[in-house]
């Protein structure tokens, strides 16, 4: 049998030893069913290897006292209810749509995981029925570079320093940041935690962090305040979205996208010159981002309100001419 | 013992999925264990002459994990794997943080795209896989939102994937940001790329002659159509390494200063090169398909932009600043 063969069979025994007694086993009983001709060193290396790869499947392997008398001898096992899946009877249509969650991640890590857990679930002997589905499976990606050291930061509970650039900032500055959660809000990833440096919550893009972000700190390091909803959370703490109305004069056939999400449009209106008709287009948005847009269209749209919309716009264009 | 056989890890998680899977199903072909559990049928053999080296610590031939090899491997064998004396391993493993949470964050997406009735489904499953993972587990720290777009963009990316799949031609209506009107095209579809919160149909443009990328969300109607595609078949492009533009031989270069407010624009559109200059200003080279597009680029940034070269972009710029602010008398 292969080196690979000869390990996995040391596994799987060491996991059923551990798994049949109802009591703890001792590490020398351990080590002479499963380790017989290893010297002191190399058993000890062993061990330690394969409790470890034991740990990282998903085996809770747990260390108690052999003996309330005696308590040098430390001894394993693994308690089966701690081991197995509860038995979480999915239904067929059930087992289908968690069957579709396979093909939603674009992200490899989290694809195989959401396969691997589906193989888990239908392990238990449920039979899909695809029949009643009304669905297009949406796709997921996680594209940012940052993505993996947040996300695993998140679970582990793991301080993280990386660089960020706020819009519009020169140079990048360095964070620290204990994370809470990840986010995705309009299509893009946020990670929500603590800031340790300004000592207040903060949400930060992962598309603006710069290079690779970096674990800086121990796993379970801080804990996440009790009750903290990350997506309110996020929601709180990013610039509101900002809603207003604006008033526009559009050319005849020109501003298709402001024309396509307007609260309405009234056709044929008197405009600030007659080289085209005009049409006056009602929007429903407001901020910094709806100047950018409106100048964009040229002398194709005229702001009629708000008053600071129509100043934010002329301002901009003296400073080009100035 | 110096090198660690890759592998054993992976070969003991299939076999504590193998065995339940058996488990609760009695007998199993060989082929379709294979297909569960995405291997080869070779590796699951390899997997079942492992699993018959285990079982109780006793030593004896009866404390082992009974594998009937005749019937796979031995002529006359009805292909069919039974595994026997391995009642302790009858349940699959609890999922991994990283598995439930992965599984969980896939569901609420699903969710978002969902009728009404499968919502429901959905909810259902959501349900059991939250009370089962529960316990110390950091689901609730991760939340994919909403599908941007809704369910509709959802439909309209899996109509486009079918089309690629088979074949189809498709005609858009298409609103085309940088001459700002909503166009007509039959298109041959190559695939679906994202970039940065968008997804995009990549695709053969007939009425272009060459291929275009359209943003998902300014498609207004997509219709699959009987014809099948002319072009070549080729792979979507990788927005990643190839950016946005295929560098075409009528593209020019223009320099532009940015002010910090707009220097986004160098993650967006492509550039040749970026010269830093003093106050957070770069100096860039940005490469130019069109010149309306510039033009609406430009006086999006006003007046944090200014043209360095060539002299007639600068002007009309200008001009072009110059005529809004005439509007406004």
């Amino acid at each position: 049998m292969s080196a690979t063969g000869r390990k996995s069979e040391r596994l799987l025994n060491l996991l059923i030893m551990l798994l049949v007694q109802r009591h703890y086993v001792s590490k020398d009983r351990i080590r002479e069913f499963l380790y017989p001709d290893a010297s002191d060193d190399a058993f000890e290396k062993m061990f330690e290897r394969d409790k470890e790869e034991l740990r990282s499947l998903g085996v809770p392997i747990e260390v108690g006292n052999m003996d309330a008398y005696f308590d040098d001898e430390p001894g394993y096992r693994v308690r089966p209810d701690k081991l197995a899946l509860p038995d979480i009877a999915l239904t067929g249509d059930e087992a289908a749509v968690i069957g579709l969650a396979t093909r939603v991640w674009q992200h490899a890590r989290l694809a195989d995981a959401t396969t691997e857990a589906v193989r888990k679930l239908t392990a238990l002997g449920v039979e899909v029925d695809e029949s009643a589905l009304d669905i297009a499976e949406p796709r997921l990606s996680a594209d940012e570079p940052s993505f993996d050291v947040f996300w695993e930061a998140t679970q582990e509970r793991t301080p993280v320093e990386f660089d960020y650039r706020r819009p519009g900032a020169a140079r990048p500055t360095t964070r620290h940041l204990q994370p809470w959660g990840v986010v995705r809000y309009s299509g893009r990833w946020y990670v929500v935690g603590f800031d340790t440096d300004r000592q207040q919550e903060r949400v930060f893009r992962l598309s603006r962090v710069e290079g690779e972000a970096r674990r800086r700190g121990e796993p379970g390091s801080y804990d996440v305040p009790p009750g903290t909803d990350v997506r309110a959370t996020a929601v709180r703490l990013a610039p509101a979205p900002a809603t207003g109305e604006a008033v526009v004069l559009v050319r005849r056939d020109a501003g298709v996208a402001l024309r396509a999400d307007a609260v309405s449009v009234e056709t044929d209106v008197a405009g600030p010159d007659t080289v085209t008709p005009w049409d006056r287009v009602r929007i429903n948005r407001g901020g910094t981002g709806v100047a950018d847009e409106v100048l964009g269209y040229g002398a194709a749209v005229y702001v009629e309100s708000p008053e600071e919309l129509r100043a934010e716009v002329v301002a901009r264009l003296q400073a080009v001419l100035a | 013992m110096s090198v660690q056989p890759a592998g054993a890890k992976d070969q003991v998680a299939r076999l504590l999925t193998l065995v339940p899977f058996l488990h609760a199903r009695g007998a199993v072909r060989l082929e379709d264990a294979a297909v569960a559990l995405g291997v080869p049928t070779d590796q699951v053999l390899a997997d079942l002459n492992v699993l018959l080296m285990c079982g109780l610590p006793g030593g004896y031939p009866d404390d082992l994990i009974d594998v009937d090899l005749d019937a796979l491997e031995g002529d006359g064998g009805d292909g069919v794997i039974r595994v026997t004396n391995a009642d302790y391993l009858a349940r699959p493993l609890r999922l991994t943080p990283t598995e439930a949470t992965a599984i969980i964050v896939a569901l609420r997406a699903l969710r978002g795209s969902a009728g009404e009735e499968t919502r429901e489904i959905v909810d259902r499953a959501l349900a059991k896989l939250e009370a089962a993972a529960a316990h110390g587990s950091p689901v609730a720290q991760v939340d994919p939102g909403d599908t941007p777009g809704g369910p509709e963009l959802v439909r309209l990316e899996a109509e486009l994937r079918r089309a690629t799949a088979q074949h189809r031609q498709v005609r858009l209506s298409y609103y085309v940001p940088s001459r700002d009107e909503q166009s007509e095209r039959i298109v041959d579809p190559r695939g679906i790329v994202t970039t940065d919160g968008f997804t995009y149909l990549d695709a053969w443009s007939h009425s272009a002659q060459a291929p275009r990328l359209f943003r998902l969300d300014r498609i207004a109607e997509a219709v699959v159509l009987d014809s099948e595609v002319l072009s070549e078949p080729e792979p979507p492009r990788d927005l990643a390494k190839e950016g946005f533009f295929p560098r075409s031989p009528e593209s020019t270069v223009a320099t532009l200063e940015l002010d910090p407010a707009a220097r986004w624009i160098v993650e967006y559109y492509p550039v040749h090169a970026v010269r830093r200059r003093r106050g957070g200003r770069l100096e860039v080279d940005l490469v130019v398909a069109n010149e309306r597009w510039l033009q609406r680029l430009l006086l999006r940034l006003a007046p944090h932009v200014r043209v360095l070269g060539p002299p007639e972009y600068a002007a009309s710029y200008a001009d072009a600043a110059r005529a809004t602010l005439n509007l406004y008398g």
